[in-house]
């Protein structure tokens, strides 16, 4: 399934991109010119220390924030030019997330967190709640379709987050360390189904992990150090 | 978009029903505490304007003696006598009728009913200088003043009270012991300044002077005034020709006093204003105290669902639709508190009014206006804490804490 790196063009590629938090004195720059070039379908994990800029990447290339500098094309067009509204469209089309903190609105249930996606996007009743169902069935919890978050464990709002994410059937799906809050057994879980989605349903998957075990399921593996690419490595999948 | 943010905007009051309750009880009690008081406060001022016009208006009472009540020590001032009377009718301009009164008080029976009652002996000019109508039968015939007859008009609650049920008019009463047929039945003119107006028996001068107070004195003498003249300037000659008449020098106490009902109805009137305008300042205070409420709820709750806002901005709603859900929910929150508001306020006016003896006036004005602020107040603090919030970029709104 995987593009031919040589003929096919990038979906995301990143081109001398900086961040700089903050203003005068206290600025600080998380990133420092990072070029990054990610093909339709792969499976990548990004490594590296602590406050390297994984997840200040990851949040750029999620349309969630705006580079200081650089330019950042997604599927051939400039994103750094786009407005706020024209990025949340962005998102709403091509991308889904996954946090570290699952972040499920609380006190709803499992598919109406789910079809919110659908709802924004101005699907109707019938149509959010199949694809509801699917993406619940997909990620193994169709029968949990009406408990909310805190009736939830924490392996099993991840997996709703998943499929809020997938629902929208995205391009890319970002996950920032989607496995940082569970224990191995819930992290092979989730990971088995990301490479699932990945394999079966084309989803471009970027994923931050800090376990080399987490990071064995990728197919491309990004190492990052102080705010810039350090290297890129083919995982053991690959 | 709208129906999805209408639908959003539901959901998330039917899911958090505490916050959205507290948010709509400062409206409630802000709208209900200001309506109930303004509407109390109108039905007060209208009980006591009613009061006043039942007064009569510029009418000038003169009587003996200094101000109400025969004064201090001193021989008693004299009372008026009739050439008095046809003294001011002929002599003073500007009078429109003039009344002479005696009073007396005494217990009318009728088949062994009794009832205890004030008497006036006047003229028909009366029910002119006072503006009181006749509801039943008629008012005195020249002849039967001229004579003195033993005929009276009655009150309506010596109607009640005496005939209970039977019709009054051609029936004979005994009034201080002495019969008289009733000719006629005086319009209800209720609670007045001074007590219940309706409790009284009207009888010809003549007859009262001859029968009850003995003499030809008059002890009160009730001057309507001309709406085209002035009060003052007709109380000034009055005055004047009273003094004349009692051969008061300059420079003397008058042993008369004459009174402006006007004078009442003013200061009442004075009255009543200021009691409404404290009522409304403090009805204002209530509604801000209840505005002030509300956004510090809306300012908590925006604080709190910052990272909501930063969710649904993540998973691609655009900032205008996370807006609009804001604004909805604060609308349909104010209004829905503004409602209830009104509802209370109308049930606690309804059961009020009647203990504090005063009428129930719904004011539209009132009403709307009270709604239409709390509203306001309600949409403004529930939609601009919200535009702080959907200005972040997502990633901050989400790392809110
Ligand atoms: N909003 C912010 N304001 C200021 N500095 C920030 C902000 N976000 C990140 N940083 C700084 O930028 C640097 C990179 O942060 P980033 O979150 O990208 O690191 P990371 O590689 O994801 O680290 P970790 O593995 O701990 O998650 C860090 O030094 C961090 O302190
Ligand atoms: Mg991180």
């Amino acid at each position: 399934m995987a593009a031919d790196p040589i003929i096919s063009l990038p979906i995301i590629s990143l081109r001398g991109v900086t961040k700089i938090y903050g203003e005068g004195p206290t600025a600080f720059q998380a990133l420092k010119g990072v070029d990054l070039d990610i093909q339709q379908g792969d499976f990548v994990a990004v490594m590296g220390p602590s406050g390297s800029g994984k997840s200040t990447t990851m949040n750029i290339l999620g349309c969630l924030d705006v580079p200081s500098g650089g330019t950042y094309l997604f599927k051939g067009h400039h994103v750094e030019t786009l407005d706020r509204d024209q990025r949340a469209l962005l998102r709403r089309r091509y991308l889904g997330f996954v946090f570290q903190g699952f972040n499920l609105l609380s006190r709803t249930t499992a598919l109406e967190n789910v079809e919110l996606p659908l709802l924004y996007r101005g699907e109707d009743k019938k149509l959010r709640y199949e694809m509801g169902m699917a993406a619940l069935d997909k990620v193994g919890l169709k029968d949990w379709w009406d408990h909310t978050p805190a009736e939830l464990s924490g392996g099993q709002q991840q997996r709703v987050a998943i499929a809020r994410a997938i629902v929208t059937q995205p391009d890319v799906l970002v996950a920032d360390e989607p496995t940082g809050n569970l224990d191995s057994q819930r992290s092979i879980e989730i990971m088995e189904l990301l490479t699932d989605l990945n394999r079966n349903s084309g989803i471009t998957v970027l994923m931050v992990t800090h376990e080399p075990d987490m990071a064995a399921y990728a197919r491309t593996i990004v190492h990052f150090r102080d705010g810039l690419v350090e290297s890129i490595e083919a995982g053991v999948t690959a | 978009m709208l129906g999805t943010t209408v639908i959003l905007a539901f959901r998330a009051i039917n899911r958090h029903k505490l916050r959205s309750f507290l948010t709509t009880l400062g409206i409630i009690i802000g709208v209900a505490a200001v309506v109930t008081m303004v509407t109390l406060g109108n039905g007060a001022t209208a009980a006591v304007r009613e009061q006043i016009s039942s007064l009569g208006a510029n009418v000038l009472q003169l009587r003996p003696g200094q101000g109400f009540g025969r004064g201090g020590g001193g021989p008693r001032p004299p009372d008026f006598k009739e050439r008095d009377l046809t003294a001011i009718e002929n002599q003073l301009t500007g009078v429109r009728a003039v009344a002479p009164v005696v009073q007396s008080s005494g217990t009318a029976i009728y088949e062994g009913n009794n009832w205890s009652t004030t008497v006036y002996g006047t003229t028909s000019a009366y029910s002119e200088v006072q503006q009181w109508k006749v509801a039943d039968g008629r008012l005195f015939l020249p002849d039967e003043e001229e004579a003195g007859k033993s005929v009276c008009i009655i009150g309506n609650t010596v109607r009640t009270n005496l005939f209970q049920g039977t019709e009054p008019v051609g029936q004979r009463m005994r009034i201080k012991g002495v019969s008289c047929q009733v000719v006629g039945v005086l319009a209800t003119r209720g609670q007045g300044g001074f007590g219940d107006q309706d409790d009284v028996v009207v009888m010809p001068i003549k007859f009262v002077q001859r029968r009850f107070t003995g003499d030809r004195d008059i002890s009160q003498i009730m001057v309507a005034v001309d709406d085209a003249y002035d009060t003052s300037t007709v109380q000034a000659s009055l005055e004047e020709l009273m003094r004349e008449r009692r051969k008061i020098k300059a420079g003397d106490q008058d042993n008369f006093n004459v009174f402006d009902t006007k004078q009442i109805s003013d200061t009442l009137t004075g009255t009543t204003t200021i009691l409404t305008q404290i009522v409304g300042a403090v009805a204002a205070i209530s509604l801000l105290v209840g505005g002030i409420g509300i956004m510090n709820i809306m300012l908590v709750s925006v604080t709190e669902r910052t990272r909501e806002i930063g969710i649904r901005l993540a998973i691609g709603a655009v900032a205008r639709e996370v807006l609009m859900q804001f604004l909805v929910e604060a609308i349909v929150l104010s209004c829905l508190g503004g409602l209830i508001g009104l509802f209370l306020a109308l049930i606690a006016s309804v059961a009020i009014a009647p203990l504090m003896q005063v009428p129930f006036l719904f004011d539209v004005k009132v009403n709307a206006i009270a709604f239409l602020f709390s509203a306001a107040i309600g949409v403004v603090f529930g939609y601009f804490p919200a535009r702080r919030a959907a200005a972040l970029n997502p990633i901050d709104a989400l790392r809110h804490e």
